[in-house]
């Protein structure tokens, strides 16, 4: 019953979240609103029995990715921001009507047909570091080795797309002087 | 205990918002937020399944999520500094150097 | 504890490996030994020849599940994966000139190319969930940068932010489709969620949903109508052999999971068949319609694309049927090689007149008067456009042929007939292409650069040469490029 009363709160919380995101004049408020919904999903994670995925969940992305994310925000001042109407107005009722037919569908799918398998109490040694250590070495190894490749993709993109920012300054210093 | 139904329909639920807020929304840099939330999302949905069937594949796939969200948001901020040094804006609608 | 690997497993992934290997070996030897970045390029080319060997070198071998049913070397993903490697040495051959000419080459171009194209291998040969996520992760994220390259010109750098927006879109639904997928068969092994679906443990309706959305996301890469919004503006925005090379490779990646995906598991979701027809229409219309329209060759080109993109996947909707989905896969392999052909030659025409990057020589006027000065490229251009149209014998016609037989055996006689009439349609905007490179006078400028010359003229050879001799035993090879999970 206590993790039923969790539920509610912390699924409040996150839906509460999103929705100023969405709201959200400030670019600044909107990240803050993301790192919030994504601590409410970290609490959920660990009501779900992944402990280790809610600790990476707070680290890496609400710590790490968001950070970021802010970081780039105040770099270029983007905070506040000018709102909306322009060329592409037509696309909120669009948006509208595509989020009315999504959440209708997939609630119909969920409650009308929904799927009536029992949870059976998951094993003791449920998803703990050392299972998903394990299972991530052993059967997981390949995407492991992939996400290095791709984490090393990233890294060199980046650097390509900022480095040749530096030389045009430089070329630009050399035009002034 | 909670039935897997709810956390997947709050999972959809958050989903449709993040889709409606990347089609509305002006800012490149809340349009990508917008993009976590529905990875997110997606996670969610995932450790939901993965409790139900006693079955930690769907929390290893999180982790990847995770981690190409990471790899992502390397790329497509890198993307958005460029971007602003040469239009001075992350308005969508300053994009229009393609159109006709 | 034992140890994962086997060199089973590594044998079976044996081009993507040596490409991994030899192009971080590259990026290190860039920075630090490399003078001239012209022998970075060489070098990865070198690689992909290698590459396409070791691909050449699996053929004929038994389907191997391999990294504990991670990925599956059959001889479907063989087939893509020597296509591959073949489509990156031509976007090496294309890209070289081109980025000196302009300014812009810097050895990681090559590299970046290097392991998007070993994405695209690795999207051939998906037997999980899982690899399908990180191997379209791993082909796109080069692609946005490369489309970038360009900068600081705003077109490039806007090109890059709209297609990396719009992919890391799509990605977000792929991730909550395969979510669904998940908990609908319990499993993210591909050949474990065959025999979930086969045993009736399924839960139907979430794996239609899920899968709805896995081809919303999948649609996004193969760039079909409704998702398709970007594709003129990348296109027209990314350095040209940017666009050529992902107009070429990005849609056979696309195509090479959604075959996989919905011939071998989602059979059993027959209920979205109206919906890939309805994709398939669009886009055919769509694409060509709006073609008609651009003056300009690069946009031309694109929504080319989204038609031709149309035309695969009007035989994909057959996916349901489990006699014809295995033909439905031969056409469509077949039909991407004559469109990769065709593809790579007319974008390397566009290279060639393109006079400064992104301006100049991309108008359709820029292009009359072709014939008198370069006959030979002329006529080649002439060829791509022809197989475009699907026009006899060029190898588009037998494409056509061989796809609209599918859609007719799976009794989708309108779809056909769309087909067949948007191709008249077609002819229309590339015909004019045609025609003001022989009717109208004109002062073309071209470039003289003769590994990309040497390129388009091969490519049209091919168009023509496989066409006249050969269509009917490349069809045979494309059905032996069989999907299997072991």
């Amino acid at each position: 019953m206590s993790l039923m009363v969790l539920f509610v709160l912390m699924g409040a919380l996150a839906l509460a979240a999103a929705l100023g995101l969405l709201f959200a004049r400030n670019a600044v408020y909107a990240a803050l609103f993301l790192v919030l919904n994504m601590l409410a999903l970290a609490v959920l994670y660990l009501t779900l029995g992944a402990p280790f995925l809610a600790m990476v969940q707070i680290t890496v992305y609400a710590g790490a990715v968001m950070v970021l994310f802010l970081f780039v925000v105040m770099l270029l001042g983007a905070e506040t921001l000018r709102e909306e109407g322009g060329p592409i107005a037509w696309q909120r009722p669009l948006a509208a009507i595509l989020g009315g037919v999504l959440v209708g569908t997939l609630s119909y799918i969920l409650f009308v047909e929904a799927t009536t398998g029992k949870i059976l109490p998951p094993p003791e040694d449920y998803a703990t570091p050392y299972a998903l250590s394990v299972k991530l070495f052993q059967d997981y190894l390949l995407p492991f080795e992939v996400a290095s490749v791709l984490l090393l993709v990233a890294m060199l993109g980046a650097l390509v797309l900022v480095q040749i920012e530096r030389k045009r300054r430089r070329n630009d210093d050399q035009t002034s002087d | 205990m909670v039935p897997t139904s709810f956390y997947i329909f709050l999972a959809a639920l958050l989903f449709t918002i993040g889709a409606v807020a990347v089609l509305v929304r002006r800012n490149t840099l809340i349009i990508y937020m917008a993009v976590e939330l529905m990875l997110n999302s997606a996670n969610l949905a995932f450790v939901a399944f993965a409790r139900q069937f006693g079955d930690i594949s769907g929390q290893l796939f999180v982790f990847f999520v995770i981690t190409i969200a990471a790899a992502e948001v390397a790329v497509g901020l890198a993307l958005i500094v460029t971007i602003f040094h040469t239009k001075h804006s992350v308005d969508i609608d300053a994009m229009h150097e393609l159109k006709g | 504890m034992t140890v994962p690997v086997t060199w089973q497993d590594v044998a079976a992934l044996l081009p993507e490996f040596f490409l991994v290997v030899w192009a971080s070996a590259l990026l290190l030897l860039d920075v630090f030994w490399i003078r001239e970045k012209r022998t970075t390029a060489w070098l990865s080319a070198l690689g992909f020849v290698v590459a396409l060997v070791l691909a050449v070198g699996q053929m004929g071998r038994a389907p191997l599940l391999a990294f504990r049913g991670m990925v599956i070397a059959d001889a479907f993903s063989v087939f893509l994966v020597a296509l591959f490697a073949l489509s990156g040495l031509v976007g090496i051959l294309l890209a070289q000139d081109y980025l000196a000419r302009n300014g812009i080459e810097r050895g990681e171009f090559y590299v970046l190319l290097m392991f998007s194209v070993v994405g695209m291998m690795l999207m051939a040969r998906v037997a999980d969930l899982v690899m399908i996520f990180l191997a379209l992760e791993l082909f796109s994220l080069p692609l946005y940068v490369m489309t970038g390259f360009a900068r600081p010109r705003a077109d490039s750098e806007e090109a890059a932010l709209k297609y990396f927006l719009l992919g890391a879109f799509a990605s977000g639904f792929m991730a909550f489709g395969i979510a669904l997928v998940y908990g609908a068969t319990s499993t993210t092994s591909l050949p474990h969620m065959v025999d979930v679906i086969q045993a009736g443990e399924a839960d139907l309706a979430l794996l239609t949903a899920g899968a709805a959305l896995v081809l919303t996301g999948l649609g996004f890469k193969i760039a079909t109508v409704p998702f398709h919004m970007w594709t003129p503006d990348v296109y027209h925005g990314a350095p040209s052999p940017v666009s050529g090379f992902m107009a070429a490779t990005a849609k056979m990646a696309g195509f090479a999971a959604l075959l996989r995906l919905f011939v071998l598991v989602f059979p059993v979701v027959a209920d979205l068949t109206p919906v890939l027809w309805a994709l398939a229409a669009l886009s055919m219309v769509l694409g060509n319609v709006a073609a008609i329209a651009q003056r300009n060759i690069k946009r031309l080109l694109a929504y080319s694309s989204i038609a031709h993109a149309g035309y695969m996947l009007s035989a994909a909707v057959a996916f349901a049927d489990p006699h014809l989905g295995p033909q439905a896969v031969a056409a469509i392999l077949f039909y991407l090689v004559a469109y990769v052909l065709a593809t790579f030659g007319a974008w390397g025409v566009v290279i060639l007149l393109e006079r400064r990057i992104g301006q100049e020589g991309l108008l359709l006027e820029d292009y009359a008067g072709l014939s008198r000065q370069y006959p030979g490229l002329a006529a080649a251009m002439a060829v791509f456009m022809l197989s475009f149209i699907g026009v006899p014998p060029t190898l588009g016609f037998f494409g056509k042929f061989y796809l609209f037989r599918v859609v007719l055996d799976a009794g989708f006689v309108g779809l056909a007939l769309i087909g067949v009439l948007t191709s008249l349609v077609s002819a229309y905007y590339y015909l004019r292409v045609v025609m003001l490179m022989y009717m109208k006078p004109g002062e073309p400028i071209v470039r003289r650069e003769p590994r990309v010359q040497a390129t388009v003229l091969a490519a049209a050879a091919l168009t023509l040469f496989l066409g006249l001799t050969a269509a009917s035993s490349l069809y045979a090879w494309a059905t032996e490029a069989i999907l299997r999970f072991g």
